[in-house]
């Protein structure tokens, strides 16, 4: 296999969640800026319909021992996710809902300890057209919103039942206000903890007051649904002052309003959040870190640039988006390779391109709690930490040992993957696995490795039992390396 | 500029490409600490523990006017004496294990811990406490300091972190702790078996010793690795370990039976960490009845400390051990509306250890909400602290692990009176 487009590749790690060969053929087909119109301009509506090819043949496996409830069972949906990942038509659609996944992040548990189990599952990612009630989960929303406007996700984010529960918005009243989200929202949401003073956050948290949530419809059936209610009997009316504008004049002051028409505090409030240079500025870097480099600090002309971008088009994600990849510094390839790969970013790659008929990414679930990643379950509203905090001894050796699973489910594909290139160990190496892995070529050291482990145990004649051991041994190796932990 | 914990990311990869210029330390294995067998081990609360649910001020009557619905009733604490202002307090009734240590004279208790300005964020919070520095918290951790200063080479398991990622306090400037979630599950696998497997795990020691000069990124990822490969058998000799006592099915009380394993089969690491969470108790802390978070919270500490405390003794490493127990912050005097409690000010830290000088130190504060009260701030709002943070740890450090406070803190903190150990 020759590598076609180095580009190509790094794009689709980058933006999608790397590419199998043919995919990344056909993008490279479309030129550079065709590619990233294609990422950016996807069909929502193909997106939708991969759900239909869940259990069916020429598919990566989910595992049910019953019926498959994806909509109300949090391990189905964790599975339902993962299958996205591989197979979404619409990558950056599932690389976008988990950037704000850790953005916003909000742990089933907690949601599920006050609304039970089924309903916990509903509320994180329930898809409105698949569930009786027709509940919208939170990243589901995060899927629907997931290019649009900032301010919209934002308001969408504070009004959804989840995140009414996860910060106990629910629970901050006109007497007693409760400041975790009011804190949140301007500490990590937002234009982040330089930017605000304690005062703000007890104005935030009364500026909140009465934001809760409602079920609607009849909870003897399963037709049901939470949604967004003002409870303006729970709204603390006077003026609140912040140490930042709130409004275009510069005015600093939500002004004192009739409990009923209380709900446009929290609005104005989201709006002046949303459209802060600060926060334009951090979601700039945040965009950076995830897209670009988390080894190297972009500068500030870059981030400026990002930043009005997004000011100007009145906090659109998708423009902000394609100024990012359409940067120089995105496609300059010494950013190559520079991201540290989240556990589900290692995972879904190495599913895509070792291998994945005949292995369900319910065998991924467990591995992936122990490389410290578990969807629906961030550790904390901050998120999880990123970057090297991935790596530890345990979280690595976790890694390595998935890539062995993996291997091992698949020595029989690759074995017969890797017949076109069993004339030598060379070949094997760097004809067969490392074109499949799109990876970069290794260091001498690595690569004498790798040459030794293929002739270790006899003379190399390419024989179907060689092949069954080493095309897996040698993917195992490459992919519970150092390199393969970078895109 | 605040930073963040992400804003140490980068620090971090610049930091370890000094460590990976010299990666002499981590590839020898020879255990060069010599005959001290002492170790720190930390045990950090997350999320900010509500100190005074901890340590209950109970004769003082505005601790239960402004805590109407969540107070802990008087009759209920588990009495520990007065402090030195005359201050009666009393452990949480579900502290039942840590009482039973406190009898035995080997539990300190210091109030009001904290700094100047305490953060309510818990992300800073945690970056102030873990490097010790208030204004700056970019750098390495204070106890990853520690282990960069042990003579080389160190141990790869000089540090043991029973989570993961490897928290901001274990992270030096040239060596970082280990993670190791499970003894059990810290195995190597391989696609194949008998020799093919021998040769996958030979391969695999091999491309993790590769550490690349010139990308900083992948040597760190690849030290990971190395460390991985290199400490396999040591820790899993370590699950093997029974125990002397039982250790309840939860979290905190396994981790700390793996400590005990560690400390028994002679491991030779130097600091521990142990972290147990829940303790953001905003809503529903439920903190004056039997059941409740909160309740459930201290009962598990309460029982795994104890359980720790007693296989140590019965295996004569008591001695040896000096446990600190601490959160972020501590939280608002006054409960909200949700039978909670907000982000506040100053804590209670504690020491467990059989040389640890039991007792009550620094005082209580009085909660009355008069804005002059001077043992509160904001507005009486918050309890403000009385002994910083970092003169606990020099203690620690200066006495126990035998080490520059001054050094390692960047300023001296010592504080005679704070005499726990």
């Amino acid at each position: 296999m020759a590598r076609i487009s180095p580009l190509t590749e790094h794009l689709l790690r980058r933006v999608a969640f790397s590419g199998t060969a043919e995919e990344i053929a056909n993008f490279a087909e479309l030129g550079y800026s065709g590619a990233v119109d294609a990422l950016l301009n996807y069909d929502a509506n193909a997106a939708l319909a991969i759900d239909d090819k869940i259990r069916t043949p020429g598919y990566v496996g989910v595992v049910a021992t019953r019926e498959f409830t994806p909509n109300t069972n949090i391990t189905d949906t964790r599975q339902r996710w993962l299958f996205r990942m591989v197979h979404s038509p619409a990558p950056l659609q599932e690389k976008m809902a988990l950037f704000w996944h850790n953005h916003f992040a909000t742990g089933y548990n907690k949601v599920a300890g006050v609304v039970g189990a089924t309903d916990g599952a509903r509320l994180m990612d329930a898809r409105p057209s698949q569930d009786p009630g027709g509940q919208l989960g939170q990243i589901e929303m995060f899927r629907q919103k997931a290019l649009g406007s900032f301010t919209d996700l934002l308001t969408g984010v504070a009004e959804h039942p989840s995140m009414s529960i996860w910060l106990d918005g629910r629970q901050n009243t006109r007497t007693s206000p409760q400041e975790n989200f009011g804190r949140e929202i301007m500490e990590l949401f937002t234009f982040g903890v330089a930017n605000y003073v304690e005062a703000d956050v007890y104005a935030a948290a009364r500026v909140f007051t009465g934001w809760n949530y409602q079920s609607i419809g009849d909870r003897a059936t399963t037709n049901y649904a939470y949604s967004f209610i003002f409870n303006s009997a729970q709204h603390e009316t006077t003026a609140k002052t912040f140490s930042f504008p709130i409004y275009s004049n510069g005015s600093k002051t939500i002004p004192a309003r009739a409990a009923t028409a209380g709900m446009q505090d929290g609005l104005d409030l989201i709006t002046a959040l949303a459209t802060h240079p600060e926060t334009a500025k951090r979601l700039a870097r945040k965009l950076w870190s995830f897209f670009v480099s988390e080894t190297k600090e972009p500068d500030n002309s870059w981030v400026d640039s990002i930043a009005a971008v997004y000011l100007s088009s009145g906090t659109l994600i998708k423009p902000t988006l394609k100024a990012v990849f359409m940067s120089p510094q995105f496609q300059d390839s010494a950013n190559y390779f520079t991201r540290y790969a989240w556990p589900v970013e290692y995972v879904v790659r190495s599913l895509k391109q070792v291998g994945y008929l005949g292995f369900s990414v319910n065998d991924a679930l467990t591995p992936l709690v122990n490389m410290g990643q578990t969807l629906y379950e961030p550790p904390d509203v901050s998120g999880w930490d990123l970057g090297t905090w991935w790596f530890s001894t345990g979280g690595m050796l976790s890694r390595m040992n998935f890539a062995a699973a993996l291997a091992s489910n698949q020595k029989f594909s690759l074995r017969d993957l890797s017949r076109p290139y069993k004339a030598t160990p060379e070949s094997m190496i760097s004809n067969f696995a490392l074109s499949r892995l799109t990876t970069r070529t290794p260091d001498q050291p690595v690569y004498d490795a790798l040459v030794s482990y293929v002739r270790a145990g006899g003379t190399w004649t390419g024989s179907d039992t060689q092949l069954t051991n080493k095309a897996g041994g040698i993917i195992h190796l490459l992919t519970g390396s150092a390199d393969y932990q970078f895109v | 500029m605040a930073t963040t914990r992400r804003d140490f990311i980068r620090g971090g990869v610049s930091a370890f490409t000094l460590t990976f210029a010299a990666p002499a330390f981590i590839s020898d294995l020879a255990r060069a600490q010599g005959a001290n067998r002492r170790n720190l081990v930390i045990l950090y609360l997350s999320g900010g523990n509500d100190a005074l649910s901890t340590l209950i001020p109970y004769t003082d009557p505005f601790y239960f006017s402004r805590r109407p619905t969540i107070a802990v009733p008087a009759g209920s604490v588990l009495q520990v004496g007065t402090d030195s202002s005359g201050k009666a307090l009393g452990l949480h009734p579900r502290l039942t294990g840590l009482k039973q240590i406190w009898d035995q004279g080997h539990l300190a208790l210091i109030q009001r811990t904290g700094y100047n300005n305490s953060s309510r964020s818990h992300f800073l919070g945690n970056d102030i406490w873990s490097t010790a520095n208030v204004s700056n918290t970019t750098g390495s951790g204070w106890l990853g300091r520690y282990l960069d200063q042990l003579p080389t080479p160190i141990d790869p398991l000089a540090g043991w972190c029973t989570t993961s990622p490897v928290p901001h306090t274990l992270i030096g400037n040239f060596v970082t702790a280990p993670s190791i979630p499970s003894p059990s599950g810290y195995a190597f696998q391989s696609p194949n078996s008998g020799t093919e497997a021998t040769y996958s795990r030979t391969a695999m020691t091999s491309i993790a010793s590769h550490l690349p000069a010139d990308r900083p990124q992948v040597a760190f990822v690849s030290g990971t690795a190395q460390a991985a490969m290199a400490t396999l058998d040591k820790v899993g000799s370590v699950a093997t370990y029974g125990g002397t006592v039982t250790y309840a099915n939860n979290g905190l009380a396994q981790a700390l039976k793996a400590v005990a394993g560690a400390m028994v089969k002679g491991i030779g690491t130097k600091v521990f960490w142990v972290q147990t969470g829940g303790f953001d108790t905003h809503a529903n802390q439920g903190v004056n009845q039997t059941a409740g978070t909160y309740a459930t919270n201290m009962a598990t500490i309460g029982d795994s400390v104890l359980a720790f405390h007693n296989d140590l003794k019965n295996q004569g490493l008591l001695n040896d051990t000096c446990v600190l127990m601490f959160s972020e912050f501590g939280r608002r005097i006054t409960e909200n509306g949700s039978n909670g409690t907000d982000h506040g000010g100053a804590g209670v830290m504690f020491a467990m250890g059989g040389l640890v000088k039991g007792g009550l130190y620094g005082t209580a504060a009085s909660l009355n909400p008069d804005a002059s009260n001077p043992t509160l701030e904001n507005s009486g709002g918050d309890i403000r602290f009385e002994n910083d943070f970092r003169s606990v740890y020099a203690r620690a450090i200066d006495n126990w692990l035998g080490a520059n406070s001054v050094t390692l803190l960047n300023g001296d903190f010592k504080k005679s009176s704070l005499s726990y150990i």
